[in-house]
């Protein structure tokens, strides 16, 4: 018996309609503030919402992955309050009739698996953004007021701020698969909060629930988690409980702080949108949305490694993420070589995409290239350190890999009278070694061996160079 | 020859007979409204400059034998809550006393295509929210027939300009009789369309579950005519109606009067609605019934037990829906903002409290609390449910019936001051009125004699988008009393 954490997610979700929720203006981010604005996203008098049906089908997609019942008939409700960002003074969203009911995401942890249900998933507007200028003026972009949201909360089922992060990966893996989202926490596409509270296992108390606000990485959710669930186990400990507020993360100086405390929450006055007439969502136009989903990720992971023959690893790093997992496939295609274009992808593509955080579409490297490299290193051409540089040279470059291995002169050098005046050569300039070698030092080979490629510009076949040092050192 | 006398329809005639000018036409409306130095104060803002050049035009095309719009060259007024590009739009508020929109509501557009040239903004209580102009930050109008009174409200400012020649047609919106009720005040016609008939994009709600942007003409005929070039399905306002059936009656009325518009028609007259009922207004009305019955309708009196709440519930949701729609007012984006504020809560407190007027206020804190779940919400949730009975209980009627009647306001114009004092008294001025409102019914108040000198309008209420219906008694009445049935 101890002390259990019990953690609930609310994570925004901007959709990537091309419009915005209520009106014609592009949904697009970036671009010069209060550009993409009209009557309606920006409050004038007599504005009116027109409701995006992308953005309907975007939540309903969205409901379908995330394993929740849409509803049939769904409603847009008025949430009342005052902020400099709100153009309306109030937020179209959902509150009695939301657009998905229940749901959930299911979680892989040392061989178990786990499902975080979800209790809903509704849609609302963005607000607009605030930006404090140096001079300490508060300007407003309303770009963003009025692009569709949606706002997925979990049941308090999460009981690691770790498994909150997996929660979190998993979620924005699926979003992003079925392509209704960005899902950029950094663009702020994907916010989230975390509601948490410690139940001590022993006495049966509970604290009360912590809302924590601002944050802005998984990290960032994790860490704030840590540090709630530590601060509510030692107010427990020390026979005391935790306030009802919200706090906001902190993240240089690694701490929550406090916002404000429930008392003082605003009271929303929900009611319903006349505006807007409920929106009733034909059953076949769903059926219809069911069947043009794309394969989701665990389905996909299930297929790879039966295709593929890929360890149950591989294919969940290969299919995390769609553009990699189609990539994948297309190279495999060309060269039919699976488990090769899985090492090469694992290894030094990931790496490289990771380490300048690139999208795969967005370097030179294409699934013919990738094919092309591996059949060289795979045929001998080239050896497989060459290969690692000629795919840094795509990167850099975007030339095709024959090209580079022909204009850098990289064909592996697998003739033999040439490697001999190599070995040769390097034989008659390390005597010390020969000795070595003679005294039973084997370690001198590997010497020779390297002596050999540095000259032969990393260029010579290194299994035969190996096989030819030791034959000639046979012979001294 | 006075041309602000004359009807749309005559106006139209003598326009296109190139008997005048539609420059001629404006200018003497203009002329009307400088002239009455009386302080009819009917407009807030005139459109002299661009009219004239509008009008311009339209002789232009006159000249050149080009295809007019159904308005084209007629002088018309729209109530200040209907959003005008480029054109001040106050809704009768110091919050809105500079706001000069960047865009035109639906309606207005439909006004520009169909030719017609937008004289002025006319005068409203604030925000619409009144029975009398009182409430309008620029001062209340007066009612042409007697200037001692009110022209009614909130659209009062267009009916009177209507009533005094100084337009031919204007718009008004009506909530819960906004239109209708000044319309029986001055003695013109009013209609209230139903709700989605008319697009509500860019008209500044007041409750927008109840707004519909209405029409004034001087008789039955012009007022269908300016409905006529408003109505249609609108995709900018989802509320918006996307097929009406038997809507409108586009043909011209010329002025014979057809004996047949009420033969048979079937109307039933609520004896909710007569209860309390001042005994002269009773007496006109059935003056009125006798009238109706002798032009081949038949008349009985009905019950529609629901109505007895009808002005409760108008007030619990309309109030609700005031406190949500007022609150983009803020002082931030537009509009008036304090000059003195610490900080963000009190630049919106500040500005509210310095920008808008008592009644205003006095609805968002009703209606706040109505919404509130520490409050009263329970009252709110209630009036929702009453108004499904009061659209049930109309709904049974207009199986038997085609038109419920009553007088449109329980009492003719009132003195100014005489209930401006005292809230409740005023609310309780739209009693006959809201029902139609809250079922979303069409309705038209035509002029119906004088009680004591002053006139007096008869309701007809049709059913939902049964435009045809109400439009056809109107002109039946206003035929038989011309001819002195």
């Amino acid at each position: 018996m101890g002390y259990k954490t019990i953690i609930g997610l609310e994570i925004h979700v901007e959709l990537s309609t091309k419009s915005k929720m209520f009106c014609g203006c592009k949904n697009k981010f970036g671009k010069e503030a209060n550009t993409h604005c009209c009557p309606v996203c920006l409050g004038l008098p007599g504005g009116l919402p027109v409701v995006n049906r992308q953005a309907i089908e975007y939540a309903i997609k969205a409901g379908i992955a995330l394993n929740s019942e849409i509803m049939k008939n769904t409603r847009m409700d008025r949430k009342n309050y005052f902020y400099s960002d709100l153009s309306k003074g109030y937020q179209i969203s959902q509150d009695e009739n939301p657009i998905c009911q229940g749901g959930y995401i299911e979680l892989e942890e040392d061989g178990k698996t786990k499902k975080i249900h979800l209790e809903r998933i509704h849609i609302e507007e963005d607000t607009g953004k605030q930006i404090h200028t140096d001079s300490g003026d508060t300007l407003i972009d309303y770009n963003r007021a009025g692009v569709p949201l949606i706002e997925i909360v979990t049941e308090p089922e999460i009981n690691e701020p770790e498994e909150a992060r997996m929660f979190l990966e998993k979620l924005r893996d699926t979003l992003k698969y079925i392509e209704v989202s960005d899902v950029k926490m950094e663009e702020g596409s994907l916010r989230c909060d975390v509601n948490i509270n410690v139940l001590d296992e022993n006495t049966g108390k509970r604290t009360n629930i912590t809302e924590i606000k601002n944050l802005n990485s998984f990290s960032a959710a994790v860490r704030a988690s840590e540090f709630e669930e530590k601060r509510h186990i030692e107010l427990l400990k020390k026979g005391e409980d935790t306030e009802k507020e919200t706090r906001r993360w902190d993240d240089v100086e690694n701490q929550t702080l406090s916002m404000r405390t429930k008392g003082e929450a605003s009271d929303y006055r929900f009611a319903a949108d006349g505006d807007i007439s409920d929106i009733d969502v034909d059953r076949e136009w769903i059926e219809e949305i069911r069947r043009n989903m794309p394969e989701l990720p665990d389905a996909k992971k299930e297929r790879f490694m039966e295709t593929y023959k890929l360890s149950s690893y591989d294919a969940e790093v290969l299919t995390a993420a769609r553009d990699i997992a189609d990539f994948y496939e297309e190279t495999v295609k060309y060269n039919g070589e699976a488990n090769l274009v899985s090492n090469w992808m694992m290894g030094d593509v990931l790496r490289r995409l990771n380490q300048d955080d690139l999208a795969i579409e967005d370097t030179h490297l294409t699934a013919k290239y990738l094919a092309d490299l591996i059949n060289l290193v795979k045929d001998k051409k080239i050896n497989n350190n060459t290969g690692k540089k000629v795919l840094r040279d795509i990167f850099e470059t975007g030339k095709d890999p024959e090209t580079i291995v022909e204009e850098k002169g990289l064909i592996q050098i697998s003739d033999q009278g040439e490697l001999e005046a190599m070995v040769s050569q390097v034989l008659d300039d390390n005597p010390q070694s020969i000795e070595d070698y003679k005294n039973g030092k084997d370690r001198a080979v590997g010497f020779l061996v390297g002596q050999t490629m540095k000259a032969s510009r990393g260029k010579a076949n290194p299994q035969l160079v190996n096989k030819l040092i030791v034959e000639m050192l046979e012979k001294r | 020859m006075d041309l602000t006398k004359l009807s749309a329809f005559e106006m139209k005639e003598k326009l296109h007979k190139k008997e005048i000018t539609s420059r001629e036409l404006i200018e003497a409306h203009f002329k009307m409204i400088e002239d009455r130095d009386d302080g009819l104060n009917a407009f807030i803002t005139l459109n002299k400059e661009e009219a004239l050049k509008a009008a311009d035009r339209v002789d232009e095309k006159i000249k050149n034998g080009e295809r007019l719009g159904l308005l084209a060259g007629l002088p018309i007024g729209l109530k200040d809550n209907i959003i005008t590009k480029d054109l001040r739009t106050t809704c009768g508020s110091k919050m809105l006393e500079n706001f000069i929109p960047p865009y035109n509501a639906s309606v207005v557009d439909r006004i520009v295509e169909a030719d017609g040239i937008i004289i002025g903004k006319t005068n409203m209580d604030e925000f619409a929210m009144g029975s009398s102009t009182e409430t309008s930050y620029f001062g209340p109008s007066k009612n042409p027939i007697d200037l001692e009174r009110v022209p009614g409200g909130s659209s009062g400012g267009s009916a009177a300009a209507v009533a005094a020649g100084q337009v031919a047609l204007s718009l008004g919106t009506d909530t819960g009789g906004s239109v209708r009720q000044p319309a029986s005040f001055t003695g013109i016609v009013g209609i209230k369309p139903s709700y989605g008939i008319v697009s509500r994009y860019g008209v500044v709600p007041m409750a927008n579950t109840l707004d519909q942007v209405g029409v004034f003409g001087r008789d039955v005929s012009d007022a269908v005519l300016m409905m006529a070039s408003i109505t249609g399905y609108d995709e900018k306002d989802s509320t918006s109606f996307n097929n009406p059936e038997g809507t409108i009656i586009f043909s011209s009325f010329g002025g014979d009067i057809d004996e047949d518009y009420l033969k048979g028609m079937k109307i039933g007259v609520p004896v909710e609605y007569l209860k309390d009922l001042d005994q002269k207004i009773r007496e006109k009305m059935d003056e009125n019934i006798e009238i109706l019955r002798k032009l081949g309708a038949e008349v009985e009196e009905i019950s529609l037990p629901s109505l007895e709440y009808s002005l409760a519930t108008y007030q619990a949701i309309s109030s609700a829906e005031i406190s949500s729609n007022m609150a983009r007012f803020d002082g931030l984006r537009y509009g008036y903002r304090a000059e003195e504020y610490e900080d963000l809560d009190e630049l919106f407190t500040r500005s509210r409290s310095q920008g808008l007027g008592d009644e205003v206020k006095r609805r968002i804190m009703i209606g706040t609390h109505l919404l509130s779940s520490g409050g009263q919400k329970e009252i709110y949730e209630r009036a929702l449910k009453t108004r499904t009975l009061i659209i049930q209980d109309f709904h049974r009627a207009f199986e038997k019936y085609d038109l419920i009647l009553s007088p449109t306001t329980s009492e003719v114009a009132f003195k100014f001051g005489e209930k401006s004092q005292d809230p409740v008294a005023m609310h309780r001025s739209g009693s006959l009125s809201v029902g139609a409102n809250l079922a979303g019914l069409c309705a038209i108040s035509v002029p119906a004699g004088n009680v004591e000198g002053l006139p007096i309008g008869m309701q007809f209420i049709g059913d939902r988008y049964k435009e045809a219906n109400i439009i056809k008694a109107g002109l039946g009445l206003e035929g038989g009393r011309k001819i002195g049935l």
